[in-house]
């Protein structure tokens, strides 16, 4: 393999890696602030991308973005209330049962609306794809490159500078002392479910003029992000970015093995290592063994 | 008893019968997930990954695998001499069970174990060599060619051992996992099965359309004339099968073992504390619902004698846990009233083909929320609740201010 194959690869697994850690930055989010791993936050990458298809219709690009996320962030925000909220106290299979019934909801009136077909977006900058090395790399992937940094650094500024982001980190480190301090645990739980829904939301739009999005690719997304987060360190963000653009490269390189049929296997490859990573070292590359045990499960 | 044999007769067509068919295969799987999930307390997203290998082991061994007769011979010793060792080995234990002097009751036992093994071994080579294998098919130019494949019963056991092994291999360091993190380990799992048996690697699993041809399990018999079809046949058998089963397993669950799994359930750490070996027994629990998921995949193969990936991904695996949990988790009885509630319900709504995944999401959040103990546990509870709240009610309505309420 030449250089400009496997720089190849690396964009390609980059890209598909920065949806990822988009996808496992959400599931962080939602998991340090309540201890639920939300099964429908693939979901909202779909819903994501949905959206803008449909919006971009009417409005330009610029105006469909923000639309479509509030839109998104509208919807999760509605799912925590109806259906999270009234199950606080529930254990850990109730609270997953829920949150993959939500799953198949958002899926099955996504169905209802859009129908089964599958669609596209333009991509957000015209032209050719670039030469970098010998690589030919759209320029759809250098926007995708770009807005994983900017909700990188969005998110960070956020939790440690804004008087949310502290309240939401309190609530995330102890529940009770937060809400002796005056913070509202319901109002985070809220928050964090729209910020993931947010952040899913973003993903899902910037991936969609390279992948086509249908109602059915939610699942996909939130077993590789969830892949990526447990990779990482549940609940640790450097862990969910840095464990999706891993998986996201495995996987392109995997597609690249020299047995046949070993592109149909790619998806697999992640949750093989989901799996690996849960026998033997579950709190992922970050983590520590022992701030993991006394994690709500 | 006599409801579930009568049924046949009162529904108006073979299609329902159908129905009440695929009613009893998802309640075999539910059964076992009920096992593993209710009693055990642990959680499967996976289960469809078995029924998948069940049925893709039964439809491979059956149509696509086939050798000649002197590799059936030796393929037919081995298992004789697995059989004959096992046998051997439990003849073993029974003699020596009952506390005889040692040296001449050691030799009578080991000569009586060797000879019931040999005697097993002898008859279980016969048996598989004369019934375990056919003969199939005859190459291009028309002259038959002596290949033999399994035969249904065969591969089914088969199957049932490879998806064994392969819960074991899962099982044993998943299980060491608990809440989120084992439910993702098994969903992990469950969709490698599906990516693996829907990949292309040629002629072996068919890649996503599958490949059919698959033979009968059964001959078509007929009791007492009283069968008029093959739908009526597949219900008998696998209800009668269920219902064998239902015994074996509520006698299981009544047992030792059977406190045991709910002493897990209650609290693993203080299970251990009351030294009930933790470990063996959630996976045994694992294996066996993992098996009954194998047989009821097996038995599908054979059921619509054509094999894809669709039915196994992710979706049947949580239709499962939906059957299990909607019935009530800690009751064998209440996963065979889910599996079949939610099987009717799934096939009428699909005549509303758009709403059908919409109401499954639906079904699940409403019951997770509601009735978080399953249907007929906790909805009894709350019914009756319910309706003594409204009965005092009334009373007092009725009775004016002076009886209390």
């Amino acid at each position: 393999m030449d250089l400009s194959t496997i720089l190849q690869y690396i964009f390609a697994g980059i890209k598909i890696g920065s949806i990822y850690a988009m996808v496992a930055l959400g599931f962080n989010i939602i998991y340090n602030t309540t201890g639920i791993i939300n099964f429908a936050q693939g979901e909202f990458v779909m819903l994501g991308g949905m959206f803008m298809v449909m919006l971009s219709e009417l409005m330009p690009v610029g105006a469909a973005f923000p639309v479509a996320v509030v839109a998104v962030v509208i919807i999760a925000c509605i799912f925590e209330m109806a259906a999270i909220f009234p199950a606080k106290d529930a254990s850990v299979i109730t609270l997953i049962m829920i949150t993959i019934g939500g799953s198949f909801l958002l899926r099955g009136a996504a169905m209802l609306v859009w129908g089964k077909s599958s669609f596209a977006l333009d991509p957000f900058s015209p032209g050719e794809s670039i030469d970098i090395l010998g690589a030919r790399v759209e320029p759809q992937i250098m926007w995708i490159i770009g807005v994983l940094a900017v909700v990188v650094v969005l998110l960070a500024i956020f939790f440690k500078f804004t008087l949310t982001g502290k309240a939401m980190r309190a609530c995330a480190a102890n529940r009770a002392a937060a809400g002796l301090c005056g913070v509202s645990a319901e109002r985070m739980v809220l928050l964090s479910f729209g910020l993931s829904g947010a952040i899913g939301a973003v993903a899902g739009i910037v991936i969609t003029p390279v992948t086509l999005v249908n109602y059915t690719c939610g699942p996909m997304y939130a077993l590789k992000g969830f892949a990526a987060a447990v990779l990482g360190g549940l609940g640790i963000s450097t862990g969910a970015v840095v464990g999706g653009l891993t998986i996201g490269l495995m996987e392109c390189f995997g597609a690249a093995l020299p047995f046949r049929g070993a592109s149909s296997y790619k998806d697999g490859i992640a949750l093989l290592v989901l799996l690996v990573f849960l026998f033997v070292k579950p709190s992922g590359i970050f983590g520590r063994a022992a701030i993991s045990e006394l994690k709500k499960f | 008893m006599a409801v579930l044999l009568l049924v046949p007769r009162f529904l108006p067509k073979p299609y329902h019968v159908g129905v009440m068919v695929w009613c009893g295969i998802h309640s075999l799987v539910c059964m076992g997930l009920s096992l593993f999930m209710g009693y055990c307390g642990q959680i499967s997203l996976g289960h469809a990954g078995f029924c998948a290998v069940g049925a893709y082991m039964s439809g491979i061994l059956t149509t696509r695998l086939s050798f000649s007769p002197s590799l059936a011979l030796l393929f037919a010793f081995i298992i004789s001499m697995i059989i004959a060792s096992a046998a051997g080995m439990a003849a073993l234990r029974v003699t020596t069970r009952f506390g005889s002097p040692p040296r001449l009751a050691t030799v009578a036992g080991t000569i009586v174990s060797i000879t019931v093994g040999v005697a097993i071994g002898l008859a279980a080579q016969w048996l598989t060599v004369r019934w375990g294998f056919r003969p199939v098919g005859s190459d291009a130019s028309g002259i038959q060619t002596m290949r033999l494949s399994f035969s249904p019963w065969l591969a089914l056991l088969a199957a049932l051992v490879v998806t064994l092994l392969l819960g074991l291999a899962a099982g044993m360091p998943a299980l060491r996992l608990r809440g989120h993190y084992l439910a993702m380990a098994t969903l992990g799992f469950g969709v490698i099965i599906y990516v693996v048996v829907r990949a292309d690697p040629g002629e072996l699993t068919g890649g996503p359309s599958g490949f059919g041809g698959i033979p009968r399990l059964f001959p078509e018999f007929s009791i007492f004339g009283l069968v008029r079809n093959d739908e009526e046949r597949w219900y008998y058998f696998v209800w009668g099968i269920l219902i064998v089963l239902l015994v074996l397993l509520l006698n299981l669950v009544n047992s030792r073992v059977g406190r045991a799994l709910r002493s897990i359930h209650g609290g693993e750490t203080a299970a251990k504390a009351m030294g009930v070996n933790t470990g063996k027994y959630k996976i045994q629990a694992f294996l066996l619902s993992a098996a009954m998921a194998s047989v009821a995949g097996s038995f599908y193969a054979h059921y619509v004698r054509f094999v894809n990936p669709d039915p196994f991904s992710l979706v049947l695996s949580i239709e499962f846990v939906t059957m299990v949990v909607v019935g009530g988790m800690t009751n064998l009885w209440g996963a065979i009233a889910g599996a079949t509630v939610l099987t009717i319900l799934t096939r009428y709504f699909r005549v509303f083909k758009e709403i059908g995944l919409l109401f499954d999401g639906l079904i699940l959040i409403v019951v997770m929320l509601l009735f978080s103990e399953g249907l007929f546990v906790g909805g009894a509870r709350r019914l009756s609740a319910l309706v003594r709240s409204g009965c005092s009610k009334i009373r007092y309505l009725f009775g004016g201010a002076t009886k209390s309420a």
